[in-house]
């Protein structure tokens, strides 16, 4: 049966744990659960860092050190000058998603949207007493692994004695110059996490798929549904049954390799949060890779050799496939192409056998059979090679001029290092970036003065602000919650009132370490009566345990009655009187009454759906207070 | 009518009233009316009809209850309206009773066939043809036909709508030739009763509230007004203008695109824009009460008319400029700008016009800038031309769509977010822009018009079509930028602009895009053929990549672009830019590459485009007398033509006998005449002995090409071949060689092989000729009798009304012994 709750508000509650909008870190507190959307790193913390050389580069550890103003040079070991910019000289760090706001042990699950906003997974499931599940798809969990020991590999196979510190104090901080100035939250960086806590953190997903409802403690259902973005990403739905929640993350309508975006089913959504939008939206990514394109056969005409930092799983499959097209009619049919990861092999044979997560059209390939990504074929016919690392065979096989595609897009770890201190000094050769997470200007600091050409391509196909506004429009939901960014146009195009987020009511803006209260009102509730009252649940006995069932419910709860009814308050202040009190004052607020106790410094706050009484360490008071309030009310 | 169709014509008219018979498709139906109208047009129907009883046997037909094909019912209601528009033939159907009976109330009309639309289409039609004479007035007016017209004019079929509207017209004219026609003065009240009932009902439908009853009255006197140039029209639009006027007070203003065409045709009307009958009145108001997206073509009707009030002009010009006016404002442009554009002080209505939805806004600025491209080419264009305003509009409104303009107000805003990557306004102002480029602006403007150019050529986010625009609108001004007195080089700042430019167009050659790669090719050909001479354009070129990437692109995988890159390669080659690396041992070793080059993809390319493009830049070159060509030409002129005529595109082929031509005018001497197919007598002789001047193109076999060629299974060719031996035999009308040289054994195997060739056996190679016998073979051809045969149609046998009719016949094997077989 259901409750009719009159104008009940519900305590529905977000936690933005992420000031990133792309790489977002939520929680959702709903209907007694806590769920956190997607735990995203942000990793432009280590463009502060000095770059990690695969192999001993003078250029980098002769570089100076910096001293203050005043010629103080007690931080020059830590922070090192280049061209201009200073760098700490240490292990990159990352900056975690907010730990303090809301106690992470409480967490009962951890919803992942694609495996780019897992990152910082290790961090939470192994560093806060979480206990819960974690739950994403079969291909977000394989390539995030990838992803994961891709940077674990890079970052410990330079193993660096050094650790800065000082420069984090505070005071020190201050004195430092732009942007190690304002770079937030220096105490919580982190070093990156260690393989161990990898395994061990993705020992904790279940696995699911797309549409598989997932009940969480009978009282909310989950469901992951297909995005468009990468291979396995999803959008949740998270509903009980009378409201319904989706969290859009990292979603794309453009037809690229992924399965489509699964939009029908964000229909008739309360409330819709909407983050991972495109992070350049002027930048057309057909238009970026016919840039891609052109400037890569005009490079390697020329004689030069072209620099890919990028990921080693998701838009280099589009690549790959763009330029299997495109080599043949631009001439460029013996140009070696290398794709150096510490996982190439594994990401490029991964994507061949998530069939099931592709496209309509690379499915029915499977089925004829053949592979669905051409870069089999790249691979097959030696024109694509791929290297764990550029020690080892590549050295031998390597041949100029040559297209590297290789991590990290940061510029500041893995192989990729090697090549801008190899390359950089000709200006016959050209870096292209296409990842769009990072600056390419910071990322190209600690390489300055740099002779090769720079070409900025950022390729981001997720959902720019005009598909956004026809999909708000085509499921219609009753409010929109979004990062603070997508409600302004970006601070460098003011006028640009074409990039943002434009709906009816206005979306609902949250920033880093805020608390939302989600705006919509519950009506109906579904509860079970029995005849008997339900038998006291037994303790679940260690492991993964169904932790609100025993905390929430005890025993004294069981037997105490529900309340309803609403108080009126001129009764209420005579019966006060009655009762002894004086100097009662009453005010009237927006959403109902407060009864002022002035002599007694007490507060009774009266509205429609709650009652609060706020009195100073005086339990007695209080105990008295609530039963005078209790009696305006019925029991049953 | 020739007997043989006369005697075919009984057995199609049995067929065609053969409700069992399929009939032949529509388009035979089509095609025997067109026969019978110029039969008709040329003689006299009634014989037609005496002479041929079987057609007035089928139309008789036609009255039988019975189950007949909706298209023979419309066939022939349109013959017997054919055969009626001669007076006699007319009275002599009349006789019969055929008349009423086919287009009155017990015809068709209240048959089930009315419900076919060709039965209804065939009946107006019908009507439309009989309607030339006072008797077919008297006739429509007994049958009640034009009530029925009226009620057509609201037909679910638009064909049967219109063409009822126009039938309504014709009848008007004809009611009104007579009297009226007399009698300008004569008032609507003394028409004959045929036009009074026309115009009470157009009358009625204009008092109308229903919107498409009062389009149908507008659109009967919009071709009224077109078509008719009497008197009379004077005294309708008298009658009926106020009724016009009166729909300008409705809110909104109903059926409005219908009525700015007729305002338009009454004011392109000579007799009555010539009047004082308020015409200019009623447009300045509609001008006032339409909404600027209606308003629009009205105002740009306005500005082509040759006569017109100047204030009425300055009016429409400003209802033009009124959306540009609203984007200078909402981007705050400078203020002369501004004040020279806003003629009105209307812009705010536009604002509101324009911004409430994206679609309204994109359309109306489309439209804007189409008409504007228009305007600005003609005579009678509004003086003086605001061409400072107009370019900084079509700039801002450039810089809008591609995000880079700023603006300042709300409405800027909104303006931004609609047009930002709007391909279809880009598209439209860039070749707006393009116009432009016949004035002049200030120098400031002109600045910024290159920036904006340049920033979409470079912009990733150009789409194809838009950056082919951007080309073109590109070269457009760079062609009218002036040039540096004493030189025809580029103004120092066209060059500045350049030498941004050519950094661009090599990532342009290299798009992934084809489309994006064959632009970028035909753009470079245009400069160099326009600046491939100058030195600082050279020197820029010189510096860049273009050149190498161009030579790269011979190759590309897509024909259109091969075929461009070769345009560009045979320019680059013939002005002396292409990148030749110096090396010693090879001097020119590139060059002779190129050539080779050109002939490999002639000889071997798969694709008729490429093929067609060095056909193109070999006849040039050899014009120009290109380095490679000039060398040895003879041997490059004879392996031209052994590729291009075994080549099996026609045009390849053709273009071989331009180059034949060239050749032949360099080595025989240009003829005066500037066509050069005239066959004229030589004006002066030859610089050396005709035999010897015939020696060089015997040995580059041209005679084999041509001959060849004369028999060629493609017209074109054949035709142009035919056009070369002609002239090259007025070349050699004055040379006297050995006289009866038609008797050497040699010049009768040539006739015999071109008879074989012509008989289609084309295997066996003539070989070398000598020039005498090449003389004596021409002038014993018929070439002229050639040319004639050429000259007619090659369908011209298939078109004859005769296989017309055997093929109506043929199709339901009605045809000689196959009628045993119908049992």
């Amino acid at each position: 049966m259901c409750l009719v709750l009159s104008n009940q508000k519900s305590n529905m509650k977000l936690y933005c744990l992420s000031g990133h909008p792309t790489l977002p870190c939520n929680v959702l507190k709903f209907k007694s659960t806590t769920i956190m959307l997607d735990c995203g790193l942000d990793m432009t913390s280590t463009l502060n860092f000095l770059p990690l050389p695969l192999v001993q580069s003078p250029r980098l550890s002769n570089l100076p050190g910096w001293s203050l103003k005043d010629g103080n040079a007690f931080l020059d070991k830590e922070l090192k000058e280049c061209s201009g910019h200073v760098f700490v000289d240490s292990v990159p760090e990352f900056c975690l998603p907010e730990t303090e706001l809301i106690d992470l042990s409480t967490v009962d699950v951890i919803l992942i949207s694609n495996y780019h906003c897992m990152m910082a997974l290790p961090y939470i499931t192994e560093h806060t007493g979480f206990t819960g599940t974690v739950y994403a798809t079969e291909p977000t969990v394989q390539i995030g692994r990838l992803l994961m020991e891709e940077l674990v590999n890079f970052i410990e196979r330079v193993p660096k004695a050094q650790s800065a510190s000082l420069w984090k104090n505070k005071d020190i901080q201050r004195l430092l110059p732009s942007p190690l100035k304002d770079a937030v939250e220096v105490s919580t960086w982190r070093r990156c996490y260690t393989m161990q806590e990898v395994n061990s953190a993705l020992s904790k997903i279940q696995l699911v798929g797309y549409s598989q409802k997932i009940e969480l403690f009978g009282a909310v259902q989950v469901t992951p549904l297909s995005s468009g973005y990468a291979l396995g990403s999803s959008n949740w739905i998270i509903q009980s049954h009378y409201e319904k929640v989706s969290y859009v993350s990292g979603s794309s309508l453009l037809t690229t390799h992924p399965q489509p975006m699964d939009q029908a089913s964000l229909k008739n959504s309360d409330v819709l949060v909407l983050t991972g939008l495109t992070q350049i939206p002027t930048a057309n990514p057909d238009g970026m890779v016919g840039e891609f394109c052109s400037n890569l056969a005009l490079t390697v005409r020329n004689g030069g050799n072209v620099l890919v930092p990028c990921y080693p799983s998701g838009v280099i499959y589009d690549l790959l496939e763009c330029l299997y097209q495109y080599i043949d009619s631009a001439g460029l049919s013996n140009i070696p192409f290398y794709f150096i990861s510490p996982v190439a092999n594994s990401s490029l044979e991964f994507s061949q056998i998530f069939a099931e997560w592709l496209c309509h059209n690379k499915q029915t390939k499977v089925y004829l059979p053949e592979p669905p990504f051409p870069h089999a074929e790249l691979i097959q016919t030696n024109k694509l090679k791929h290297y764990p690392s550029l020690h080892g065979d590549f050295s031998s096989d390597f041949r100029q001029p040559c297209v590297v595609f290789t991590g990290h897009p940061s510029l500041r770890f893995g192989d990729v290092v090697h090549f801008m201190e190899l390359w950089g000094k000709s200006s016959l050769n050209t870096v292209i970036f296409t990842e769009p997470d990072f600056s390419y200007l910071e990322a190209l600091a600690p390489y300055q003065p740099l002779a090769m050409k720079c070409i900025y391509c950022p390729i981001d196909t997720r959902l720019n602000f005009i598909q956004v506004s026809k999909l708000l429009k085509e499921v219609q939901p009753l409010h929109v919650v979004c990062p603070e960014q997508y409600t302004q146009p970006p601070p460098a195009q003011s006028h640009r009132m074409d990039l943002m987020i434009d709906c009816q009511p206005p979306a609902m803006s949250y920033r880093r370490a805020e608390v939302l209260a989600l705006p919509f009102k519950r009506r109906y509730e579904k509860i079970e009566i029995m005849p008997e009252p339900p038998p006291r649940p037994t303790q679940p006995t260690g492991g993964k345990k169904r932790k609100r069932a025993s905390d929430d419910i005890p025993d004294c709860k069981v037997l105490k009655p529900l309340l309803s009814g609403s108080i009126p308050v001129e009764q209420f202040v005579q019966a006060l009187e009655k009762h002894g009190f004086s100097d009662i004052k009453v005010e009237d607020t927006a959403k109902g009454h407060i009864v002022l106790l002035q002599e007694a410094e007490t507060l009774i706050q009266i509205e429609e759906d709650s009652t609060h009484i706020i009195c100073d360490n005086d339990e007695m008071l209080r105990v008295r207070l609530r039963d005078l309030v209790l009696k305006f009310l019925q029991k049953f | 009518m020739d007997p043989e169709c006369s005697q075919l014509l009984p057995a199609l008219c049995s067929v065609l009233a053969d409700p069992r018979q399929p009939v032949a498709d529509d388009t035979c139906l089509e095609k025997l009316l067109d026969w019978f109208k110029t039969i008709t047009e040329a003689g006299s129907s009634l014989l037609l009809l005496q002479e041929n009883p079987c057609l007035l046997g089928l139309l008789c037909h036609m009255l039988k209850p019975q189950d007949l094909s909706p298209r023979v019912l419309a066939f022939s209601l349109r013959l017997a309206g054919m055969l009626a528009a001669q007076e006699d033939c007319f009275q002599y159907l009349q006789q019969g009773e055929l008349l009423p009976r086919l287009f009155g109330e017990a015809g068709p009309l209240g048959g089930a066939a009315w419900t076919a639309p060709s039965v209804r289409s065939g009946w107006i039609q019908g009507l439309r043809s009989l309607a030339r004479h006072p008797s077919a007035l008297c006739f429509l007016a007994d049958c009640g036909a034009v009530d029925t017209i009226f009620s057509l004019q609201g037909d679910s079929s638009l064909f049967v709508a219109s063409a009822a509207g126009q039938l309504l017209v014709h009848i008007l004219g004809l009611s009104l030739q007579g009297p009226a026609e007399g009698h300008p003065g004569l008032q609507t009240g003394d028409w004959p009763v045929c036009a009074q009932k026309i115009v009470s009902h157009i009358e009625e439908s204009l008092r109308s509230a229903a919107t498409p009853q009062i389009t149908q009255a507008l659109n009967v006197l919009t071709t009224t007004f077109g078509h008719c140039h009497s008197p009379w029209t004077q005294v309708l639009w008298v009658r009926l203008s106020p009724l016009v006027a009166c729909l300008l007070e409705k809110d909104p203003v109903p059926a409005a695109h219908s009525l700015v065409d007729l305002l338009l045709s009454v004011a392109r009307s000579p007799v009555l824009s010539s009047s004082s009958c308020g015409l200019w009145e009623t447009l300045a108001q509609t001008l006032s009460h339409l909404s600027p997206t209606q308003a629009g073509p009205l105002a740009l009707g306005i500005l082509k008319l040759q006569e017109c009030p100047q204030a009425l002009r300055a009016q429409a010009f400003a209802v033009l400029l009124q959306p540009l006016t609203c984007v200078l404002e909402a981007t705050a442009q400078a203020p002369g700008l501004l004040d020279s554009l806003d003629g009105t002080g209307g812009a705010s209505v536009t604002v509101d016009t324009l911004l409430p939805s994206k679609a309204a806004c994109v359309g109306l600025l489309c439209r804007t800038l189409a008409h504007l491209e228009l305007l600005q080419p003609l005579p009678q264009r509004p003086s003086p031309w605001p061409q400072a305003p107009l370019l900084g509009a079509t700039v801002t409104i450039l810089r809008l769509c591609s995000g880079s303009a700023t603006p300042t107000s709300d409405a800027g805003g909104h303006l931004c977010a609609f047009l930002v990557g709007c391909v279809r306004v880009q598209r439209a102002a860039l070749d707006f822009l393009g116009t432009l480029s016949q004035g002049t602006g200030p120098r400031e403007l002109v600045t910024q018009v290159f920036a904006v150019l340049l920033e979409y050529l470079t912009s990733p986010d150009s789409s194809p079509t838009v950056l082919k625009k951007a080309f073109q609108a590109t070269f457009r001004w760079l062609q009218s930028s002036p040039e540096t007195p004493g030189c025809s080089d580029l103004d120092p700042h066209a060059q500045l602009f350049l030498r941004e430019l050519l950094p661009v167009l090599p990532k342009r050659l290299c798009s992934p895009c084809w489309e994006v790669r064959d632009s970028g090719l035909e753009f470079l050909t245009q400069m160099i053929g326009r600046w491939g001479g100058q030195a600082g354009f050279r020197r820029a070129l010189l510096a860049s990549e273009v050149p190498e990437l161009t030579e790269q692109l011979l190759r590309d995988p897509e024909s259109y672009v091969r075929a461009s890159a070769v345009a560009a390669t045979g320019q680059l080659s013939s002005q002396g830019l292409r990148v030749t690396p110096a090396s010693p041992e090879h001097p020119g070793g590139q060059q002779k590459s190129l050539l080779a080059e050109l002939l490999h993809i002639l000889s071997t390319d798969s694709e008729g485009f490429p093929r067609r493009a060095v056909m193109h830049v070999f006849t040039q070159w050899l014009r120009d007398g290109h380095a490679d060509v000039a060398g040895d030409t003879e041997r490059f002129v004879a392996r031209v033509l052994q590729v291009a005529s075994q080549d099996l595109d026609w045009e390849v082929r053709a273009q071989g006998l331009e180059l034949a031509l060239v050749f032949l005018e360099q080595t025989l001497g240009r003829p005066s005449s500037h066509c050069p197919y005239a066959v004229t007598p030589p004006v002066a002789a030859p610089p050396s002995p005709l035999a010897q001047a015939l020696r060089p193109l015997c040995r580059v076999q041209l005679f084999e090409f041509a001959f060849r060629a004369l028999f060629d299974c493609d017209r074109p060719v054949a035709q142009k071949s035919c056009d070369l031996l002609l002239f090259l035999r007025a070349q050699t009308a004055s040379y006297s060689g050995p006289q009866g040289s038609g008797n050497v054994p040699e010049v009768a195997s040539v006739e015999a092989a071109l008879q074989r060739w012509q008989a289609g056996d084309q295997g066996q190679p003539l070989g070398y000729l000598e020039p005498e016998v090449v003389v004596a073979v021409l002038r014993s051809m018929d070439l002229e009798g050639l040319r004639g045969a050429l000259a007619e149609s090659s369908d011209r046998v298939e078109k004859s009304p005769q296989s017309l009719l055997q093929d109506m016949l043929a199709t339901v094997g009605a045809l000689g012994e196959d009628e045993a077989d119908c049992y």
